[in-house]
């Protein structure tokens, strides 16, 4: 199976139907298998933060969701966990995809990156970097139901290790 | 369009929307002003009041509407927080949540922070913004009678509606409690979908 297959799976085994997200190039197997099932309500968002919203909003009207971004959508959410996520104690579950780290090549991504795991660190939000497929439906399923039960945000970031990172910069290390 | 509108009053209109409510829909209403003029109108069990991420009252309500589509759910939200959040508005007519109304309060200026001038305090048509954003079921409202008028309906249907009133620079009438984890709580019991069981009696 699939890594987002798998991780796909995990989501419905939780009850996780809305998935609100922006667009990104490792998402992509995500986002057209929540297109293509119609148990999830998929929801494109222009901005992180709106889908933090939606989402929000949703858990409260009884229906989870995840939040689907790249590590640069990442850092346009500071407000949103802050401010209402985390204080309101609703379990915001987010998936990040790791961009510029293991072999990207836009500065500007490789810089965003390194403020994702401190803003999560200081917002006291649990987070998991998944790596592999063997490990990675354990560590989701487990932590979805924690931050239900404990009322809590999680964040699954999903490593170029899991996913193949970026095509494009695999294509430019591999001299294409 | 805008500039011959009447200017209304936040408080004023809030309690004519709130006495309209009869099937308890859900309120989401945005950080500030906003937010306090809904409380200053009587707390209701399906209440949210936003403490801060300003700009996601819309996306909050969209949300809700999306978990409890036989509930009507109202956004409550000023110019200054909308024009943070203005891509929301495209997401809402690709979707077409017909349970969703949004309200928005254009006072032309920020009123908490020391009435500085927003865009629709002087170019920015907030109306046309959201018709071209593809909410074709927008509105200037006139009036307090027009409002009336407008918001006489079921709100569980014939959405997304987005109505937009001028009104005066008055502050907020009360003070909200700020207590963000009662809040989602009481709203979540208001919705029924709070966990509280024994805890509840």
């Amino acid at each position: 199976m699939a890594w987002s297959d798998a991780f796909l799976k995990v989501l419905k085994d939780n009850d996780v139907r809305l998935v609100a997200y922006v667009p990104d190039n490792v998402l992509t197997p995500l986002i057209a298998g929540v297109t293509a099932d119609n148990y999830f309500m998929p929801v494109c968002a222009t901005r992180e933060d709106e889908a933090i919203g939606t989402v929000a909003g949703a858990w409260m009207g009884g229906m989870k969701g995840v939040v689907m971004m790249q590590t640069s959508g990442f850092a346009l959410i500071a407000n949103a966990l802050a401010s209402l996520t985390v204080p309101s104690q609703i379990p915001t579950i987010m998936v990040i995809s790791e961009r510029g780290t293991l072999g990207e090549f836009n500065i500007g991504q490789a810089l965003v990156a390194r403020t994702m795991r401190p803003v999560l660190d200081s917002l006291g939000i649990a987070h998991h970097t998944l790596t592999d497929e063997a490990t990675m439906p354990y560590i989701v399923d487990r932590s979805i139901k924690q931050a239900v039960t404990t009322q809590a945000p999680v964040a699954f970031i999903l490593s170029p290790l899991l996913t193949g990172g970026n095509p494009a910069a695999q294509a430019k290390l591999a001299g294409k | 369009m805008s500039a011959n509108l009447q200017r209304l009053n936040r408080a004023d209109l809030t309690k004519r929307l709130v006495g309209k409510l009869k099937r308890d829909e859900a309120v989401v209403a945005g950080i500030g002003n906003t937010n306090f003029d809904l409380f200053a109108a009587g707390h209701r069990p399906q209440n949210f009041y936003m403490l801060g991420s300003m700009g996601l009252a819309c996306p909050i309500a969209f949300g809700v509407a999306l978990a409890q589509p036989e509930r009507g759910v109202i956004a409550l939200e000023g110019d200054g927080s909308i024009l943070m959040s203005l891509g929301c508005l495209t997401t809402i007519a690709t979707v077409r949540p017909r349970n969703l109304t949004i309200v928005i309060w254009d006072n032309g200026i920020y009123q908490i922070t020391g009435k500085q001038a927003t865009a629709t305090g002087g170019v920015t048509d907030i109306v046309a913004v959201a018709r071209g954003a593809g909410l074709a079921n927008s509105e200037w409202v006139r009036d307090a009678e027009h409002f009336e008028r407008l918001i006489d309906r079921r709100f569980d249907d014939g959405g997304p509606l987005l109505l937009a009133a001028k009104i005066d620079d008055k502050p907020g009438t009360a003070q909200t409690p700020r207590d963000p984890a009662l809040i989602r709580n009481r709203f979540m019991k208001g919705l029924g979908t709070g966990r509280g069981g024994a805890l509840d009696a």
